[in-house]
């Protein structure tokens, strides 16, 4: 038999904003989008990678961790995109819940799809997953392409799937003045969560540039140069018209 | 048995028949678990005289960090007339008593040393009337005489080159907490009375070293208390009865410090734990209706503000080692009891919220006395004040419990004694980093050239060896603590005949227990270098060092000394909750308080050891050469048991976990963590970060984790009050560093950079 073995970009400890409570987070490797802003591009490639570990190994270098779980802390696996890696996650998350460990599962659900034989593992997946931290990146489709370089088809599906599913989420949405901003589209956004039945919470997350360093270092242009960051204003404007938080 | 109309009310009865103040706080208090709704805010009075104050402290900064000076009275109880905030406003303090005549007026401390008094007052412009030349270098020693004249030339050469270094041997060496409490529970005159019937019991009449000595320090003590009532009379009250209410009982438990303040200069004057038992005779008052909640916080927030107000008068290059002017008046809340009782009351939130209705401070140092057991609503109102203020520490009950009972205080930023029955021999700390150093240079000084250490042979390969080195590195650490064991017994000896604490003693049992506190330095340096050398290769940079007389002349070169190191490969790091590195750091504490325990200790002392730097690790660091690690010569150790600079590349509760490895119990005078994080990488909102944060604490201290400092902000404010000090909206902008609490503008430039350069936890 073919043991799973998950490819771990690197590893926090100490996560607070991706999910509830003290999250120990596994960023993975890979990544089938190119967002311009992407914070972590180097998870894209090939080059860096911490480790890799199977999914008992990796449950427990986090269950060390598990003292400070007390008030809902858990397992957050981020990426890159989780989801290339499903059998890893599936694998993990597993383990953590026959612990009795909260999971989470930082996407941004693009590589799902309905079709067999992956359809089958999205659902073996959700089994074990207490919270998806769903990113809508853009509501136009064209936008989208041009942001991410991917349709934003399966990724409105993956949402529609989990709440058809009673999955809960939380909604973030990138706010990124001039690209991401559009009035309109923040409607059209709320108008589609609202479609949700098993959003818990939505999150405006205002653009940082503070990863661009990590572009340069990795010789690729950045796609947003000289895009600002957004004003306090904006921020509060956006979060009003999605309901956020 | 003996009985007071003002205990009526008061349950119990082992306290009645001796001093017993712990049996006192158990028969009587009343837990408390709800939140802070029940708090007050500060009264008029409290907002004019700290009003006052800040004005004051803003005056004494701006004149270079003394406001005034005593130059022509020694110290004592009653040496100085009454002092206030503002004599126009005295009316308004219901807490009453200074250090001398004048507030913020630093007194004249020459027992300590006639020398270091002497400069202290001029390097801020004072002049000492020169009569104290002659009466304290030619009619009487002091401590610092007494030392200098026993310590050998091997003990010079090693305090000069800072392999041992911020000795208690040019000022008082404090950590001795007297319980304040007993002025207050019992009053002085049947303290008198105890002490009397002590004195009446030394000894079989045989009439050896131990029990002249003991009879004379008796007497010192009786004379204290006597004393303590004249002091106590400057300001009209009377206490040779016991406290009859709060108010009293606040006043009388603080003459019992200010006793001691007046006539120590400690480097920590702690206040020990006072919270619970005050609260026991604020509830009572406010039960017989003739206190309320508003008063109650008053009494505590013009307690509070005198211990903002204690200062002593210190040397520049005391003030290197330990910046800020801090004093160490420690001062605990919670735990818990026994009989596993929370001991949370009321009074612990009133003392942590003077932080918001007096702003923050670094004084008193409150430390939250913390276990995962205390109540929810608490916990959570102390991360509160942790995330506003970052002025608090936090201690693990549940491991010091097992060891301290649960009516212990801490007598200086991490240590432990149990309040009352102990004291403490301060012994500042060993350089475990330059002793690698002198392994491998067979005892010589790496930055002076000169032999200080046994000349074993050194290592002449150009690779070092693993075992090479732990053999020599264990067989120069014999040396050092040897050294170091020595140093301290003869420091102590003549602390207690030239500097002898009679009033805090007076306030402590007669047959007390002491604990002989070393301390480590360069910890986490140690076990990287050695890591280093084990999993990566290390190559050494001889070359050859300069030997210089005191004039700064070079008289000599000392050839092939190891002045740098390169490292060839990746290694494991202390502060990765990699076993890899963190199992050596056991190993070297364990190695070294072995080598401790062995020895012979002054008075039958039991050995601790702690690791903590205070700000001595900028010190330290200055005074050592580049390690295998990769730390430059010069650079700053990390403090105290932290991790080095740059190590920790998992975040913050993997560092934690590394630091919780360390194993109390053998380091029982304290294991000191300082942790900063930006209020983001803490949660998106104020709950979710008070609700993490209580989450991390938790979860560390379950582990059996010691301590930990928590200050939470971003690097870039502290940039911003780097280039702009003078902005009064930074004044008392307040952060834990090794142990204690600073205002950031009062650090050195070089201090605030260390501080700046330190591992912040952010969000990735």
């Amino acid at each position: 038999m073919n043991e799973i073995k998950g490819m771990v970009h690197s590893i926090e400890s100490f996560g607070s904003a991706d999910g509830p409570g003290v999250r120990y987070i596994f960023f993975l490797k890979g990544c089938p989008m190119r967002c311009k802003y992407c914070h972590n591009p180097d998870t894209w490639g090939s080059s860096a990678l911490l480790a890799e570990m199977t999914p008992q190994e990796a449950y427990e270098k986090a269950a060390r961790y598990k003292t400070y779980w007390k008030s809902g802390g858990g397992i957050t696996v981020s990426g890159g995109e989780a989801l290339l890696q499903i059998d890893f996650v599936t694998e993990l998350f597993k383990i953590a819940k026959e612990h009795g460990v909260n999971t989470c599962l930082d996407t941004s659900g693009q590589p799902f799809t309905r079709s067999e034989p992956q359809f089958s593992k999205f659902k073996e997946l959700i089994k074990y997953t207490d919270l998806f931290l769903l990113d809508i990146k853009e509501i136009d489709n064209d936008k989208h392409k041009e942001l991410t370089g991917c349709s934003n088809e399966s990724i409105l599906d993956f949402a529609k799937f989990l709440s058809d599913e009673g999955k809960h989420m939380w909604i973030r949405y990138v706010l990124v003045p001039t690209v991401t901003n559009d009035k309109a589209d923040l409607e059209k956004t709320r108008a589609f969560i609202d479609t949700l039945k098993t959003v818990d919470r939505v999150e405006v997350l205002p653009y940082h540039t503070l990863g661009v360093f990590k572009w340069e270092n990795l010789g690729i242009k950045y796609g947003l140069e000289g895009v600002p960051t957004p004003t306090s204003d904006e921020v509060k404007e956006a979060k009003e018209i999605l309901g956020a938080l | 048995m003996v009985n007071f109309d003002q205990w009526n009310g008061f349950e119990g009865r082992l306290w009645k028949e001796q001093i017993d103040v712990r049996d006192f706080i158990q028969k009587n208090y009343t837990p408390y678990d709800g939140d802070e709704s029940f708090l007050a805010g500060p009264t008029e009075a409290t907002n004019k005289l700290w009003g006052k104050l800040q004005e004051l402290m803003i005056e004494q900064r701006n004149k270079g960090g003394v406001l005034d000076c005593e130059t022509e009275v020694v110290t004592g109880l009653t040496a100085y007339g009454p002092g206030y905030i503002d004599e126009s406003m005295k009316d308004l303090e219901k807490v009453v008593g200074l250090q001398t005549d004048k507030p913020l007026k630093r007194a004249f401390m020459p027992y300590g040393g006639i020398k270091m008094a002497q400069q202290a007052a001029e390097s801020y412009g004072y002049k000492i009337n020169p009569k104290y030349d002659q009466i304290f270098n030619e009619y009487h020693k002091t401590h610092n005489q007494g030392v200098f004249d026993a310590y050998t030339p091997e003990i010079r050469a090693a305090r000069n080159s800072h392999i041992i270094t911020g000795l208690p041997d040019t000022y008082g060496r404090g950590r001795i907490v007297g319980d304040y409490r007993r002025v207050a529970l019992y009053g002085v005159d049947h303290l008198i009375k105890m002490k009397e019937a002590d004195k009446a019991n030394t000894g079989d009449g045989t009439m050896t070293d131990d029990v002249i000595r003991l009879r004379e320090e008796i007497t010192d003590q009786i004379n204290a208390l006597k004393g303590m009532k004249k002091m106590a009379e400057i300001y009209g009250y009377d206490i040779s009865q016991p406290a009859k209410n709060a108010k009293e009982a606040v006043q009388w438990l603080y003459f019992g410090y200010l006793a001691a303040i007046k006539t120590q200069n400690g480097a920590a004057m702690s206040v020990g734990r006072v919270s619970t038992f005050l609260d026991i005779y604020i509830e009572r008052d406010i039960k017989a209706g003739i206190l309320t909640e508003s008063e109650a916080q008053e009494l505590i927030d013009h307690m509070v503000m005198k211990f903002r107000m204690v200062k002593f008068a210190r040397i520049p290059s005391y003030n290197e080692l330990f910046s800020g002017d801090p004093v160490w008046a420690t001062l605990e809340v919670a735990g818990i009891g026994m009989d596993g009782r929370s001991m949370v009351t009321k009074n612990d939130f009133r003392f942590l919220h003077t932080l918001e209705n007096m702003g923050p401070s670094p004084e008193p140092n409150l430390t939250v006395l913390y276990s995962s057991a205390l109540p929810a609503a608490f916990k959570k109102y102390a991360a509160k004040i942790s995330i506003d203020t970052s002025s608090i520490q936090y201690e693990n009950d549940d491991v010091m419990k097992p060891v301290w009972g649960d009516d212990y205080s801490i007598c200086c930023c991490v240590s432990a004694t149990q309040t009352g029955k102990e004291i403490q021999f301060f012994g500042a700390r060993a350089n475990l980093a330059k002793a690698l150093l002198y392994a491998i240079n067979g005892g010589v000084d790496e930055k002076l050239g000169v032999q200080v250490g046994p000349a074993y042979q050194g290592i002449t390969s150009e690779y070092l060896d693993y075992n090479e080195v732990i053999k020599k590195y264990t067989v120069m650490l014999d040396w050092l603590a040897g050294l170091y064991v020595n140093t301290l017994n003869l420091i102590h000896y003549m602390h207690d005949k030239y500097y002898y604490e009679a009033a805090e003693m007076a306030l402590i049992d007669t047959d007390v227990r002491r604990t002989f506190a070393t301390g480590i330095a360069g910890f986490s340096h140690v076990i990287d270098s050695l890591s280093a050398i084990k999993y990566a290769k290390v190559k050494v940079v001889r070359s050859d060092v300069e030997i210089k007389n005191k004039k700064g002349e070079v008289i000599g070169v000392a050839k092939d000394v190891a002045t740098d190191f390169v490292v060839e490969g990746d290694f494991p790091k202390y502060g990765n909750d990699d076993d890899r590195a963190d199992e050596i750091g056991v190993w070297l504490l364990k190695t070294f308080l072995d080598m401790i325990k062995k020895r012979h200790t002054y008075r039958n002392s039991e050995p601790t050891t702690s690791i903590l730097t205070i700000t001595s690790n900028v010190v330290y660091g200055k005074a050592t050469g580049a390690l295998p690690d990769g730390r430059k010569a010069g650079a700053p150790f990390a403090p105290g048991a932290n991790p080095s600079y740059g190590a920790e590349q998992n975040g913050l509760v993997a560092s934690l976990n590394s630091t919780a490895k360390i194993p109390y119990v053998w380091a029982l005078d304290g294991i000191s963590n300082t942790q900063s994080m930006n209020p983001e990488a803490l949660g998106n909102n104020k709950p979710e970060r008070i609700d993490n944060l209580v989450a991390v604490m938790d979860g560390y201290f379950d582990q059996g984790a010691h301590h930990l400092n928590v200050n939470v902000f971003g690097r870039e404010l502290l940039e911003k009050i780097k280039a702009d000090p003078k902005n009064p909206e930074y004044a008392n902008f307040t952060i834990r560093v090794s142990g204690y609490a600073v205002r950031f503008v009062d650090l050195t430039p070089e201090q605030q950079d260390d501080v700046i350069s330190r591992t912040f936890h952010a969000t990735r």
